[in-house]
């Protein structure tokens, strides 16, 4: 009785591995987790994307060419289509997980949600302005 | 104990980088991924976007946003594993999640600082 009460004393019913394929809510649960690489993915691309422009034009235009081939249109096509899943789903879990008070009234979920649909825009007209100059 | 001080500030980086990855990241991405290389949308020229880079601005701002949405990517990834593919090696899996996330992070850091560099030249 030496043993501290470990994974090993108790039972569990062993669950598929595919669990999260036998429910939309869970498979879109799971696709949501996933998403997490394709951002990664962005990261990197965006980082060799300023390595390009740092070493001079015609590497930059290398680029650009690479990024045109049919298997990094793909990736980016499928990354893409990830990170608008993420902020979809995040966007609709933030009234969920913030409760906005304004003048002792509960700002309405939906507020909350439009608002975020706004910043997106906002913030997506600046950072276009900034990179067309 | 050591795991419990840092716990919450892993959890408000995920957040922080969830945010950028939801409001930021899909134009950054829509631009650069696809319009540009596709010619959905002209590339401004070389000059432009080299004069971005020149700026250490743009060095800080991009770190600022790479750093968080690493942190939180493997942060959720860590969680996919566990769940999802029900791997049990707890310490292994965040080790190999926080450690690609630092390696990336690391390598864009000299990449960024090499072209800011390269191009004040």
């Amino acid at each position: 009785m030496t043993q501290p009460a470990s994974d090993d004393l108790l039972y569990r019913r062993p669950i598929s591995l595919w669990w999260w394929t036998k429910k939309r809510t869970y498979f879109v649960f799971v696709m949501r987790e996933l998403s997490s690489i394709f951002i990664a993915w962005f990261v990197v691309y965006l980082a060799l994307f300023v390595r390009a422009i740092g070493q001079g034009e015609t590497a930059y235009d290398d680029f650009l060419d690479r990024a045109a081939s049919p298997w990094l249109v793909v990736i980016n096509l499928v990354a893409f289509a990830f990170v608008v899943l993420h902020l979809v789903t995040w966007f609709s879990l933030t009234p969920q997980a913030m409760v906005v008070n304004l003048r002792g009234r509960r700002v309405p979920p939906a507020a909350i949600l439009g608002g975020q649909y706004v910043g997106l825009f906002v913030v997506s007209a600046v950072v276009f302005w900034l990179v067309m100059g | 104990m050591t795991k419990r001080r840092i716990e919450p500030l892993v959890w408000l980086t995920f957040s922080g980088g969830g945010v950028i990855a939801a409001t930021i990241l899909p134009i950054l991405a829509f631009l650069f991924a696809l319009a540009f290389p596709l010619g959905w949308i002209d590339p401004p020229d070389y000059d432009h976007l080299a004069a971005i880079v020149r700026n250490p601005l743009t060095f800080l701002v991009l770190m600022g946003l790479f750093v968080p949405m690493l942190v939180h990517a493997a942060h959720r990834f860590r969680y996919t594993l566990y769940d999802g593919l029900q791997v049990k090696h707890t310490i292994v899996v965040a080790m190999l999640c926080y450690g690609g996330a630092a390696v990336i992070a690391t390598a864009a850091f000299y990449h960024l600082a090499k072209a800011l560099e390269l191009l004040r030249r």
